[in-house]
């Protein structure tokens, strides 16, 4: 009966979303008043119906009920309860119904909550919400229905690819589908601009708290995939350049561009025409992300099932919806007025080159996924582009943004002199000097890139703090706060890559017990190994002893797992984070004279890149909090102007 | 300045920065994008001793070979031709590699035919199979329908 109701849930919804299409639009026209209320109340009608079909999806999830197709192929009764829960989206047709539900319910709260906009403009945002939304829900009920029957049904479920059974799967995905979705409802609100021909700050200000919410929620999915590479995958990197891990990488990109170009419309009212272009631009590759992952014409761990009529499906989408969001562009673009105008060299100006180098990496990492893909579709050859052109390529635009980033909060709005910004900056940018000379006289073997990493690393990490210099810190606002915090973290992400890149120690052997390694400062010793078995795995563990010069010993355990529904092995690396870095080794095979396959490696603040992302996601925050609370303060003297 | 000028200026930026990123972009694809053979390739194309490229196959059945420093491996790739291209690996070889199995390696060719892998890709899926290679390129939880 649970899935029958789901399935009707999902049916109810997606006509309550044809609904909310055509109210919304029929209340664009004047006179519309009674219709916008109307298409709220359809819009978290169907947030609900939607959220309800997912509860009832993780309900036949955690109760394992085999006669759901979809929980017999990819869930097993033997598994912890935590990874019945996760795999209720580790699959296809469960993770386009978590993104429609995201999408219904991000469409509700905007119905619920948005109080600023014109009453045209919200009609037409949450029209084209609905149109997004139709979709996907067609996609869902005639090409992955998650609640279809299984008959006979079987005696045991298939279980879940091992890899994905780890906390990490828990919420990564998630994180990632609340970016994309974020995205969709800034794209939205820009489409109802545009009909309404209302591009301004009023429209900006709707707008920024979505973009800025779903950048949080990218840049911690981003973080924690490849935090979760790092030590699921056992090959000690942290980004592969994987098409998969571009596929969010471009959103992150357009959004990142996006937020700065919002908040230039929002406080200078420019950029308008470009800001809506960013719009459109960031769900374009939000949608392309999606097609990526779940048209299955990748080969990886996310590319959960391989039909190609899904592809073509989620193609059909994808052109229809950003052909349709460029047409709309296209025409109405000529409609929108110029906004104010401002010196080349002024905040405004930093946040052009800003949104231009983003757009450039973005371009480079678009042509680097999609061109294989395209040259094996016309010609048949298969090509891979792998990280040689990604790090040749956008590296040295990427090292160019962040020194503009760390100078573009100093420029005081519409227009500032050269020389006083290079007073303001000359402190930074002494610092990154002292930094350079000192690595090239204690490091002299060190690669040009790695070096200018950490001496731009080091100076942006003084230049973004500076803002705050001279202010009283208990008056700056919360979104200086945060715009300083993400900065930062830029820095000391960018410090970790550098550090990683250029100080790694590795160490391949095949060791008998009792025989010691060394790696980096760390000498380690084998003890041999032993089987050890989890809930549905069962594993040979490394017995290793490590200890840095005459520091304390401790115990490093790496395994080598079997699971045992469906049979796959993995491979759990152990690693021991100390403050300067972390400690990493991965177990390979036995050869026949009882030696052990040990990788060890010493990678010198290499945490320094996650917790980076980290602090970045936190600024995002602390402004998102910043914003959301001065506007709510403004509130009632707009009222009282409109 | 004069609008009609900063939006020359600002139009002017903005086709540097994308030619640059253009450009950037091609010479790096022509250097850096590497082609993938599988084992006809080699004998229709000939060895591509100028570049890195990437190789896949099947892992011959019986042909994995170590050697005594216990972290090389010799091995033989074919496909469904008689063609086989000798890899040699130094390294931790992924989880899903063994014989009779799908493997990617990326690397160079030696003039003698050797392919020196620095990298042999994991493949995450068990079913995973080189492109020509699948049956039907269906992946296993589909096999329920």
């Amino acid at each position: 009966m649970i899935a029958e109701a789901g399935l009707a849930a999902l049916w109810l919804a997606a006509a309550l979303s044809l609904l909310q299409l055509l109210l919304g639009a029929a209340a664009v026209r004047p006179g519309g008043e009674g219709g916008l209320r109307a298409v709220r109340a359809v819009a978290v009608a169907q947030g609900v119906l939607a959220g309800l079909a997912f509860l009832f999806l993780i309900w036949l999830f955690l109760r394992t009920d085999l006669s759901v197709q979809l929980v017999a192929a990819n869930s097993h009764s033997a598994k912890p309860w935590l990874y019945k829960f996760a795999g209720a989206w580790g699959n296809h047709e469960g993770s386009m119904l978590l993104w429609v539900t995201v999408l219904a319910l991000a469409g509700g709260i905007v119905a619920l909550l948005e109080r600023r906009l014109p009453r045209n403009t919200l009609s037409a945002t949450l029209a084209a919400q609905a149109a997004i939304g139709l979709g996907f829900y067609a996609f869902l009920l005639f090409a992955s229905n998650p609640f279809t029957r299984l008959s006979p049904v079987p005696v045991e479920g298939n279980g879940l690819n091992p890899l994905l059974q780890d906390p990490g799967l828990a919420f990564h995905p998630p994180t990632l589908y609340f970016g994309y979705v974020g995205i969709s409802v800034a794209f939205s609100f820009a489409v109802g601009a545009l009909v309404t021909r209302d591009v301004g700050p009023a429209f900006a200000r709707a707008m920024r708290p979505w973009v800025l919410g779903a950048w949080i929620f990218l840049t911690l999915g981003i973080t924690a995939g490849s935090y979760w590479a790092y030590y699921e995958l056992g090959w000690g990197g942290w980004w592969f350049w994987d098409p998969v891990e571009n596929a969010s990488l471009m959103p992150w990109l357009a959004a990142t561009a996006l937020l700065h170009s919002v908040t230039v419309l929002a406080t200078r009212d420019g950029l308008r025409a470009w800001t809506v272009m960013l719009a459109v631009v960031a769900f374009s590759m939000s949608m392309i992300g999606t097609f990526l992952v779940r048209s299955g014409i990748l080969t990886s761990v996310h590319a959960f099932a391989v039909d190609p009529r899904r592809g073509a499906f989620i193609l059909v989408l994808l052109t229809f919806y950003i052909g349709g969001a460029l047409a709309l562009y296209g025409l109405r673009v000529g409609t929108v007025k110029e906004g104010s105008r401002f010196d080349l060299l002024s905040r405004e100006g930093a946040l052009v080159a800003n949104n231009l180098l983003l757009s450039a990496i973005l371009g480079i990492v678009f042509v680097g996924t999609l061109y294989p893909l395209a040259v094996e579709a016309v010609t048949g050859d298969k090509l891979s582009v792998g990280p040689p052109y990604f790090n040749s390529a956008a590296g040295p635009i990427a090292l160019a943004l962040v020194a503009i980033m760390g100078m573009g909060p100093l420029l005081r709005w519409r227009r500032d002199r050269l020389a006083s910004l290079a007073n303001r900056i000359a402190l930074p940018v002494l610092l990154g000097a002292l930094i350079l000379l000192a690595l090239s006289l204690f490091a002299p073997g060190m690669r040009f890139l790695p070096m200018l990493g950490l001496t731009v690393a080091i100076g942006i990490g003084a230049a973004s703090v500076a803002p705050l210099w001279g202010r009283n810190l208990r008056r700056t606002p919360l979104f200086t706060w945060g715009m300083v915090t993400a900065h930062l973290g830029i820095a000391v992400a960018l410090a970790g890559m550098a550090s990683e890149s250029a100080f790694t120690k590795e160490t391949l052997v095949a060791a008998r017990p009792g025989q010691t390694m060394n790696v980096g400062p760390f000498s380690v010793r084998f003890d041999g190994v032993e089987p050890v078995a989890g809930p549905n795995w069962t594993a040979i563990e490394a017995r290793l002893v490590a200890r840095r010069g005459e520091g304390a010993e401790f115990a490093l355990r790496p395994q080598a797992r079997l699971f045992s529904s469906p049979p796959t092995p993995t491979s759990e690396a152990a690693i021991r984070t100390v403050r300067d870095g972390q400690l990493y080794v991965a177990i390979g095979e036995e050869d026949e004279q009882g030696r052990w396959q040990l990788r060890l490696w010493w990678k010198p603040f290499v945490t320094l890149i996650w917790f980076g992302g980290g602090l970045v996601a936190l600024g995002g925050l602390l402004a998102l909090v910043g914003r959301v609370r001065r506007g709510r303060r403004a509130r009632p003297e707009e009222e009282a102007l409109a | 300045m004069k609008p009609k000028n900063q939006r020359l200026v600002l139009l002017l930026l903005a086709l540097v920065a994308v030619g640059g990123a253009v450009l950037l972009a091609m010479t790096a694809m022509r250097d850096q994008a590497a082609f993938f053979y599988a084992p006809a390739d080699v004998a229709r194309k000939g060895l591509p001793l100028d570049r890195a490229v990437r190789i896949g196959g099947m892992v011959k059945g019986g042909s994995i070979r170590r050697h005594a420093d216990g972290v090389t491996i010799d091995f033989l790739v074919g496909d469904e031709t008689a063609e086989t291209i000798p890899v040699r690996f130094t390294g931790i070889t992924p989880d899903l590699f063994r014989e009779n199995s799908g493997v990617v390696a990326e690397g160079r060719f030696q003039p003698n035919g050797l392919f020196l892998a620095t990298e042999i890709l994991a493949k995450h899926d068990e079913n995973y199979m080189p492109p020509r290679l699948g049956p039907d390129g269906r992946h296993k939880s589909e096999s329920l329908e």
